[in-house]
């Protein structure tokens, strides 16, 4: 896909992991989630194995983890959690650095971090190596309901032209000194979203118009034709989830 | 010819558009249309001009059926619009909108100009064909994979004629297709359209491009035609334009 259409999630490279087809990779992501989500949390093992394997699939696709890492402040919430866990949990409990702290607690807080952290990390790593036009093509093809995908690609479409309006908006209400300071002063910029509102609703029909006016009649038809994965694609991008379940084995034979 | 070929056109011979006393008042009760009568010749093209709010867009919209008139009859390369032929009038019809932002929305210029011929049916190589003959006509193929919203206006302009034109029409609408171009890529749109050999009726404000571009010219104002005649003609008549609140630029008005 040529330049142009990125969102900020994405890095632009041509790694082995950027051309593998969308629905390959969105298969490969959610297996490995499966399997990382359904490991009893005493499984170390199986954990370890995961996030190598993974750091392994983010060489691979030659996004830089210094990328990664901050924008996995989306799993803070349940880190939090995770931290207050030990201290909460009732039970048996063990001495960490002169703390009691509360092994079930432990054990839980582990549980959950870890979990996330992989599971958020795989995601971060496919939208990274895809772009959304793709991503919603590949959740089509793995028969994603069309309505609900045609309404994200419509949201991503025009986001930036509202985004647009928004910043125009602003800036009109700027020059003629709006320098909104105390709550009190926000009633214009709530007016403005009314107005907004208004606007993209009317862009709305105008664009159904202009759908209409070149045959629409309520379904989508086909643009693109689906041409099927070759069997190297599925074997490279199944290897993630692939590794991750002999990681998941040798739990079962380690921890028993 | 550039007529579908693909199913029946019942009179390859008859005018593109015909438009025989046609009526609308708009849902608040202000008549915008008082039965205009207009006729667009096969390959014809035609501007339509007017000040603003004379009815010239209201017009443009009642030939594909995007509003319905109350009264009066539209037809199109022949065929009468109704309810029964309104998939068909609109595969006639391109209609252009004049903000391409709602004309193009989808992800890719390829799919966007794929649109209107997958709606009519078509598929695979047939629609690649189909596709990459309109982009190549408009010079907009080197677009194919980009995202039409991150396209310059011009470069805009021209995918969304391109989205119509992959329909193979009988009749080009233009609602202000010149309106916020850099003189260059206006120069290039109307390069463009005098080379596309399909019915054109121009909606403007752009005196200059229409004597250039067409020979004859509509005149509306109040929902009524005023004049209907050859552009070198109307547009020269001083008199007239500035009864209906139009002028030709300084330098090009007679003295």
């Amino acid at each position: 896909m040529g330049a142009g259409h990125t969102h900020p999630l994405y890095v632009h490279e041509h790694s082995p992991v950027h051309h593998l087809p969308a629905h390959v990779k969105l298969v490969a992501t959610f297996t490995f989630t499966v399997v990382v989500a359904t490991a009893p949390r005493e499984h170390v093992v199986t954990f370890v194995v995961a996030a190598l394997t993974l750091l392994a699939a983010i060489r691979v696709a030659r996004v830089r983890l210094r990328f990664l890492l901050p924008r996995l402040a989306v799993v803070t919430p349940f880190l939090i959690g995770a931290l207050l866990l030990p201290f909460v949990a009732s039970g048996p409990r063990v001495d960490v650095l002169g703390i009691p702290l509360a092994e079930e607690g432990l054990w839980g807080g582990f549980g959950i971090a870890v979990r996330a952290v992989l599971g958020a990390t795989a995601s971060l790593l496919l939208v990274a190596t895809t772009e959304v036009p793709d991503l919603l093509r590949g959740l089509e093809r793995l028969r994603a309901p069309r309505l609900l995908t045609q309404i994200a690609a419509f949201m991503v479409r025009y986001l930036e032209v509202i985004v647009g309006e928004v910043s125009r908006q602003r800036r009109a209400m700027t020059a003629r000194g709006y320098d909104p300071r105390w709550l009190w002063q926000l009633r214009p910029l709530t007016a403005g979203l009314g107005v907004l509102f208004v606007r993209s609703y009317e862009r709305g029909e105008r664009v159904h118009a202009a759908m209409r006016a070149r045959g629409f009649d309520g379904t989508m038809p086909v643009l693109t034709e689906e041409r099927p994965a070759g069997v190297r694609a599925w074997r490279l991008a199944l290897v993630l989830p692939a590794l991750a379940g002999l990681g998941r084995i040798a739990g079962l034979l380690v921890h028993g | 010819m550039t007529a579908a070929e693909d199913d029946a056109s019942p009179d390859p011979q008859a005018p593109a558009l015909e438009v025989a006393d046609l009526r609308f008042d708009y849902p608040d009760g202000t008549t915008a249309l008082h039965g205009i009568d207009l006729r667009v010749a096969a390959g014809e093209r035609v501007a339509l001009v007017g000040p603003n709010g004379a009815g010239k867009t209201t017009l443009a919209l009642h030939t594909n059926g995007l509003l319905r008139a109350a009264s009066g009859t539209i037809r199109v390369a022949g065929v009468t619009l109704a309810d029964a032929t309104l998939r068909e009038i609109r595969d006639r019809v391109g209609f252009v909108f004049q903000d391409a932002e709602d004309q193009l929305f989808l992800s890719t210029v390829r799919d966007d100009v794929a649109f209107g011929p997958a709606n009519h049916g078509l598929r695979g190589t047939e629609l690649d064909a189909r596709v990459d003959a309109a982009l190549a006509a408009l010079e907009v193929t080197h677009l194919a994979d980009r995202a039409p919203h991150h396209l310059s206006g011009g470069e805009q302009r021209r995918v969304a004629i391109a989205t119509v034109l992959a329909m193979r029409p009988d009749l080009l609408v233009l609602d202000e297709p010149t309106a916020g171009l850099d003189p260059a890529s206006r120069r290039e749109l109307m390069t463009t359209l005098a080379g596309l050999d399909v019915a054109q009726l121009i909606v403007t404000h752009d005196l200059p491009m229409v004597l250039e571009l067409c020979p004859r010219t509509v005149l509306v104002d109040g929902g009524r035609v005023v004049a209907d005649g050859p552009s070198d003609l109307l547009l020269r008549d001083a008199d007239l334009l500035t009864a209906h609140r139009l002028e030709l630029p300084y330098g090009l008005a007679p003295r």
